[in-house]
């Protein structure tokens, strides 16, 4: 199914890395987690900040391994969103699957970068979705939400390094294989 | 250096290409958005999945719950003497109303009868506790832990100890879903406690007052008028307080006056809520179609210069 699956996952820590495969599994394991991080409940100034992690998944995982993990799923994990935020059906549907086709189309560019350059790039990417979310919602009659809207993809981008190393960990190569 | 061929080639058969799907998704999504607000066809399809997350959302608020029942097991008796103190001064100062309330309820009572109003109201009430706040930042929404299978209606009113909180607008067997008052799309029919006038409160979207609406600017309305329920929706039985007018602004070259007010009730602070299961005997609906078309008809004009 994959052809050359070690070359087109370069790591960005360490681009003379070669990584191994990430397992389907894995992925699915990474977007039910970042699923169930969206569904805990928050209060106060945490609710106001909480990034939306289903988001940062699908987005690593659309760079990564964009032959696994493209607009369907993406638009998959939306509806699913859509349900457990009692939202308008096919809103976050939308929105992550123009993420995924984003970060398909900037993917190599994004992966040439440092993990911190990444993390600008990808609080624009985030921002977009969110932006689009806003234009859906205005549009279905609901009301601007205060400025604090845009809190929740900046920390998410804050969140992107630390996202990327740890997903990407059981990828790297053991010390034991490497001779 | 050569560059390495990332993908594959094209006599690679991968489906269709990634804007090809971005297009047949983004189209399946407009539709879903069109149905769903317009048409409300896919309810069934969400409480299927909703009862679906059910166990997980469930099993992910365990840790706070236990978190909190350990933090209220650990605190020090000073808190809970302060506590009870507080409460017992509360008690003394509310004494004279409470002693007085039994004879006052005798005599509505039988004035009530006399003039054949309608019977105050008298459907169940039950206690419920906020799980978690909604997560849309578009709508002002909570969580509360009773549902269908605790005799939780959509429609029913939910009420705090200091006032009306809103209205539940989807119920699960375990899982009722609270529209807040300060919700863009909720409308409380409500009277000022002081002149009779009856007016509905609307919400405005988080972070901003609610206000009176459609109120002429001869209305006899003040800063600081207290607004109870009217009890003419049949959803909030009559009298329960709303709101505290904070501004009334009347301009002359417009048609209603501008009316904000601050809820009574904690709608974002209260942890523990009461849903009143509505009345048996309703307020029979408006004959007429065009009686109830009128006003929407209004609301409609009156909102299209904003948008």
């Amino acid at each position: 199914m994959r052809a050359l699956p070690a070359v087109a996952s370069f790591g960005p820590a360490a681009p003379e890395e070669i990584l191994r495969p990430a397992r389907p599994w894995f992925i699915a394991l990474s977007l039910a987690v970042g699923l169930s991080a969206n569904i805990v409940p928050f209060s106060g100034i945490a609710m106001a900040l909480r990034p939306d992690f289903l988001a940062l998944v699908l987005l690593y995982w659309c760079i990564q391994e964009p032959r696994q993990v493209g607009v369907g799923t993406a638009w998959l994990a939306g509806l699913v969103m859509d349900v457990a935020d009692a939202t308008v059906f096919g809103q976050h549907a939308l929105a992550y699957a123009v993420l995924a086709f984003a970060a398909g189309y900037f993917r190599r560019r994004v992966l040439r970068f440092p993990l911190w350059q990444q993390a600008a790039q990808v609080a624009v990417l985030l921002l977009v979705c969110a932006g689009l979310v806003l234009v859906v919602r205005y549009v279905g009659g609901a009301a601007l939400p205060s400025w604090t809207y845009v809190a929740p993809p900046l920390v998410g981008a804050l969140l992107w390094p630390l996202l990327s190393v740890l997903l990407q960990a059981p990828q790297r190569p053991r010390r034991g294989s490497r001779s | 250096m050569r560059p390495i061929p990332v993908d594959s080639p094209a006599f690679f058969n991968r489906g269709p290409s990634p804007f090809a799907r971005l297009v047949f998704f983004g189209l399946l999504s407009l539709v879903l958005l069109f149905t769903d607000t317009r048409y409300r066809y896919l309810e069934h399809v969400r409480g299927a999945v909703a009862v679906a997350l059910y166990p997980l959302q469930r099993a992910l608020l365990a840790p706070g719950l236990a978190i909190g029942y350990f933090a209220r097991y650990i605190a020090s008796k000073s808190d809970l003497a302060d506590a009870n103190a507080a409460l017992e001064h509360e008690l003394a100062v509310n004494a004279p109303a409470v002693q007085g309330y039994g004879n006052e309820r005798r005599e509505n009572a039988q004035l009530r009868e006399l003039l054949a109003l309608r019977k105050q109201y008298g459907g169940a009430a039950i206690a419920a506790q906020v799980l978690y706040t909604g997560r849309d930042p578009f709508s002002q929404k909570l969580y509360i832990d009773r549902g269908t299978s605790d005799g939780v209606e959509a429609g029913d009113g939910v009420i705090d100890d200091t006032g009306v909180v809103g209205q539940v607008t989807r119920v699960l067997p375990r899982l009722a879903e609270v529209t807040l008052i300060t919700d863009r799309e909720q409308a409380v029919p409500v009277k000022v406690e002081r002149s009779g006038a009856r007016s509905v409160m609307f919400g405005s979207g988080t972070g901003r007052a609610p206000e009176l609406r459609f109120t002429a600017p001869s209305a006899d309305l003040r800063a600081g008028d207290r607004l109870v329920t009217s009890g003419i929706d049949g959803t909030y039985p009559a009298g329960l307080a709303v709101a505290v007018v904070t501004e009334v602004a009347k301009s002359p070259g417009e048609m209603f006056a501008r009316i904000a007010c601050r809820p009574l009730a904690g709608v974002d602070r209260s942890e523990y809520l009461l849903v009143l299961a509505r009345p048996r005997v309703a307020s029979p609906p408006p004959q007429e179609d065009s009686a109830a078309a009128a006003p929407a008809k209004k609301g409609a004009r009156a909102r299209a210069p904003r948008g």
